[in-house]
């Protein structure tokens, strides 16, 4: 359901708010970028802080922290899928019957 | 014949048609995406070595807030309407239009940089998906802005008509546009500072 | 809301509504029955030029080397020179008897053809959600149909690398490749948007007093299917795109470095020094991984709408409720998601480590429980029963066993020991046509004759009927049983010449002549279909709304039904199949018929 016009009002503060907390964020990516960490953690880092920035884009500009059960629903899965579309290939060329997979140079 | 729903929430979902239609469509979009990030992690992985500083930081960072501050805009754009002021939602509709140009000049700028150095997708397997993932990213920003432009065009007419429903589209193209945002947000790291 | 018709009488009103001018009405229509109608001729129509292609691989293998006769002057020197096949033409017949049965034939019929005309109507809605987003579905498929079927002309011919298009072969293939990708850019376009419309109709639009556990089992597939459209063929699009990007930008997704094509290391196309490799760094196993994700679940694609309509014909001919309609639901569902995670069963053989293997492996297996759940229940549905032998009810029946055998010949392909010996052999081919051959067509061609009348308010010929059928099961069983003879025999597919030159095959051979006699009489018996078809839209016998004497909401609409569906609001009060109720003076009850006082 959409809010009347009061909760709106309210609701762009809220937009003001994320705004100025992704530019931050977007700051700070770039900041922790030059300081050169570990591949693995520089990953982790940069994937978190983005998980942050994205969860804020979600969940206030498109409001699906309010979100209906279908819609919700849906995106678990998607999500659930996406994990699955990431991590399995790469997983299949990691653990490999020869000493190193010939088809992955 | 009339379709239900196509303004109002039906009482059991809570949705309007339209509002469940697009974000199935964006759950499809994440999968799409999805696909050229596993891509990415396998070529990576399977890469001896992998390039970086290729990419202008400075040029991205300003490209990501733009992007995000087009993401602002858009939503303005949305609750302008919701407080029924139509000056406001065609200023902030016409705000984030003009952002999206900026970011695809800068793009442009980008490639053409890369492009005259010979450094095109066949160059290597980093600019090969560089290149997919930020065209593709790219296409959905034209896709976006014909959007926006019809609804700052001829489709502005639907706001006398019928505001409801007005609103909702533009809620629609809102919620897109914050998904092509989230992407950028994903990509910007991956592609630029890993 | 008003969902009623804004006139009265059903039968033949055209003159009620509004008048469209031919082409709106019939060509570029927004009513889900005339898109569900076009889904379905092309879809047929599709089915009927893959089985031709499949007559001409059949020839082929049953007499290498021999000329084709009658037409073999038809194909031009660079497909069949003196009307013998050369290997690249039966490459191309090969990769596009795939490609268009699957995509072009079974999906467009099961899904765009069945699920749009009957699913509106079964759940009470006056149309699709987005009635403009279902034509442009239509006309996008058929674009992309046209660019698959012109690729045929095309320099170089078809695309030739099957219809699993994996590189490097794909990437170096000619210019019909292109086409392909460029066509399943387009399917995948409609499939995509076909899929949203679907689920935005069943969870918006269904009748007053239609719950979710009321919804025929029809529904529900159709439910489950979308989602596995939506989600599992993007990763496909992608796929295609990075395919594209590989021929024709010059990039190296899927061509790994050093690659030496026909003794010579790879060189030509765009941005390359001469004599320098222009493969590099890429992966061709990434391509298998990105289309398999969609492929798997695409298989169940083809199945689930076929277990629907089977389901629905039981149900009317045993007069009886279905056996565990919560468990054909839960299963359903479960079955969804299990096929998302299942993929690399396919690729048992390109040296995944033994943990990984493992996995695939065991999701592989439980997969096959709700499928066994769902024909169990199916089975189970008969006991007792008074079974009407319809022709509907004829090819339902049939579809048990088929898919059973289908099904149960998976079993070692997804245990990777088994499938050591079995991969890429004709016991694989056995194996899928079994469950997609008299398995979902079978069930297709039930629903043509169960949903028929509905659509043109007069039945088809039974007799006819009855030998479409008995011809059918016949000689589809004598095509499909001897490949899995042929594949245990260690014959390997995809060889044009059926793998004459290989000794362990020399005993297997003579099986691709029965095969093809077969093939032939499976062919014949297709032609009382055809004709019946199309002589009972003139001259059928006329029906009333429920011939059948069916439960579900679609057969309270005239037939065929008007523009808008119902002539007053369907309310449902039950289940969809109460048949024999006790103490009812009738062996069905309606979902639509109001409580007696």
């Amino acid at each position: 359901m959409h809010p009347d016009s009061e909760d709106v009002q309210k609701s762009v503060r809220s937009y003001m708010i994320v705004f100025a907390m992704l530019m931050v964020f977007t700051l700070v990516t770039v900041g922790v970028a030059r300081l050169s960490f570990a591949v693995p953690v520089a990953i982790a880092v940069a994937l978190i802080i983005a998980a942050m920035k994205g969860a804020m884009v979600a969940g206030v500009f498109m409001h699906l922290s309010h979100e209906k059960r279908w819609v919700y629903g849906t995106l678990v899965l998607t999500v659930v899928f996406f994990a699955a579309l990431l991590l399995l290939p790469v997983i299949t060329s990691l653990d490999s019957l020869a000493t190193g997979n010939p088809w992955v140079r | 014949m009339n379709i239900p729903y196509t303004v109002e929430a039906r009482p059991d979902s809570g949705l309007a048609n339209g509002k469940l239609g697009i974000w199935l469509f964006l759950a499809s979009e994440v999968m799409l995406f999805g696909a050229l990030f596993s891509t990415y992690i396998l070529l990576r992985v399977g890469a001896d070595t992998w390039p970086h500083g290729e990419l202008s930081v400075p040029l991205g960072a300003v490209n990501t807030i733009i992007l995000i501050g087009s993401s602002v805009t858009m939503v303005m754009a949305w609750a302008s309407l919701k407080m029924n002021n139509w000056g406001r939602h065609r200023m902030f509709l016409a705000l984030t239009f003009l952002l999206a140009l900026v970011f695809l000049v800068n793009k442009y700028f980008e490639y053409e940089e890369h492009l005259l150095a010979g450094e095109g997708p066949n160059h290597n397997t980093f600019l090969a998906i560089y290149y997919t993932l930020t065209g593709l990213h790219g296409l959905h920003i034209v896709g976006g802005m014909i959007v926006m432009g019809y609804f700052l065009g001829p489709g502005a007419g639907l706001w006398k008509r019928n505001p409801a429903q007005f609103t909702n589209r533009i809620e629609y193209t809102g919620l897109y546009w914050h998904f092509v945002d989230l992407v950028w947000i994903f990509l910007f790291p991956v592609l630029y500072l890993l | 809301m008003d969902l009623a018709a804004t006139h009265d009488t059903p039968v033949h009103d055209h003159a009620h509504h509004e008048d469209l001018p031919f082409w709106r009405k019939y060509i570029f229509s927004l009513d889900h029955k005339v898109i569900g109608i076009q889904y379905a001729i092309t879809g047929l129509l599709f089915l009927l030029f893959g089985f031709f292609l499949m007559m001409l691989m059949r020839y082929q293998l049953a007499y290498p080397g021999q000329p084709i006769p009658l037409i073999g002057n038809w194909f031009g020197a660079d497909k069949a020179p003196g009307g013998i096949m050369l290997p690249e033409f039966y490459n191309q017949l090969g990769a596009m008897h795939g490609t268009i049965m699957v995509f072009l034939g079974v999906v467009p019929l099961a899904v765009g053809g069945f699920g749009n005309f009957v699913m509106p109507l079964q759940i009470g809605a006056p149309d699709m959600a987005f009635p403009k987003l279902n034509m442009m579905s239509y006309w996008v498929y058929f674009v992309g149909g046209v660019v698959m079927l012109g690729s045929f002309f095309l320099p170089g011919g078809a695309p030739q690398s099957g219809w699993t298009s994996y590189p490097p072969l794909a990437v170096i293939a000619p210019a019909g490749q292109t086409a392909w990708l460029f066509g399943m850019v387009f399917l995948i376009t409609s499939s995509l948007l076909g899929s949203i419309n679907f689920i935005v109709t069943i969870v918006q639009l269904r009748a007053r007093g239609l719950s979710y556990m009321r919804l025929p089992f029809f529904v529900w597939a159709q439910l489950v299917t979308a989602f596995l459209l939506l989600l599992a063929f993007p990763p496909l699009e992608a796929a295609a795109i990075l395919q594209l990007m590989d021929r024709l930008a010059g990039t190296s997704f899927f061509l790994p470095s050093g690659l030496v094509v026909s003794n010579q290391v790879l060189t030509g196309m765009t941005g390359v020094a001469e004599g320098a490799s222009r493969a590099g760094g890429g992966n061709a196993l990434l391509w298998q991984h990105l289309f398999w994700f969609l492929a798997h679940p695409e298989v169940y694609v083809l199945i689930l709408p076929a277990m629907g309509i089977v389901s629905e014909i039981i149900a009317n001919n045993t007069r009886k409720p279905l056996w565990g309609y919560r468990a054909l639901v839960y299963s359903v569902i479960f079955l969804g998601f299990m096929s998302f995670i299942v993929w690399a069963h396919h690729m048992f053989m390109t040296g995944m480590g033994t943990a990984i293997s493992a996995f695939f492996q065991t999701t592989t297996m439980i997969i096959s429980i709700p499928s066994v759940v769902i024909l169990t229940a199916l089975l189970l549905s008969l006991w007792g029963a008074s079974i009407r032998f319809t022709t509907p009810m004829l090819f339902a029946l049939a579809f048990l066993p088929m898919f059973g055998i289908g099904g149960l010949t998976g079993l070692p392909l997804g245990l990777a020991p088994s499938d050591i010996h079995l991969h890429d052999t004709y016991y694989v081919i056995g194996h899928f046509h079994y469950v997609v051959a008299p398995g979902t067509i079978f069930a297709l061609f039930a629903g043509v004759y169960y949903w028929f009348p509905k659509a043109t308010g007069r039945r088809m010929n039974d007799l006819l009927g009855k030998i479409h059928f008995w011809g059918s099961f016949v000689c589809i069983n004598l095509v499909f049983m001897p490949m899995f003879i042929q594949g245990l025999g260690g014959m390997n597919r995809r060889l044009y010449d059926g793998g004459m030159q290989y000794a362990h095959n020399a005993e297997l051979l003579h099986w691709n002549v029965v095969i093809g006699f077969a093939a032939w009489g499976l062919g014949l018996f297709q032609l009382p279909f055809i004709v019946n078809f199309f002589a009972s839209i003139k001259w059928g016998a006329l029906v009333d709304r429920n011939p059948w004497q069916a439960t579900t909401l679609e057969w309270s609409a005239p037939s065929p039904p008007g523009h808008g569906n119902f002539v007053t609001e369907p309310v449902v009060y039950r289940g969809p199949y109460e048949y024999s109720v006790p103490g009812s003076s009738t062996d069905f009850t309606p979902q639509f018929e109001p409580e007696h006082a």
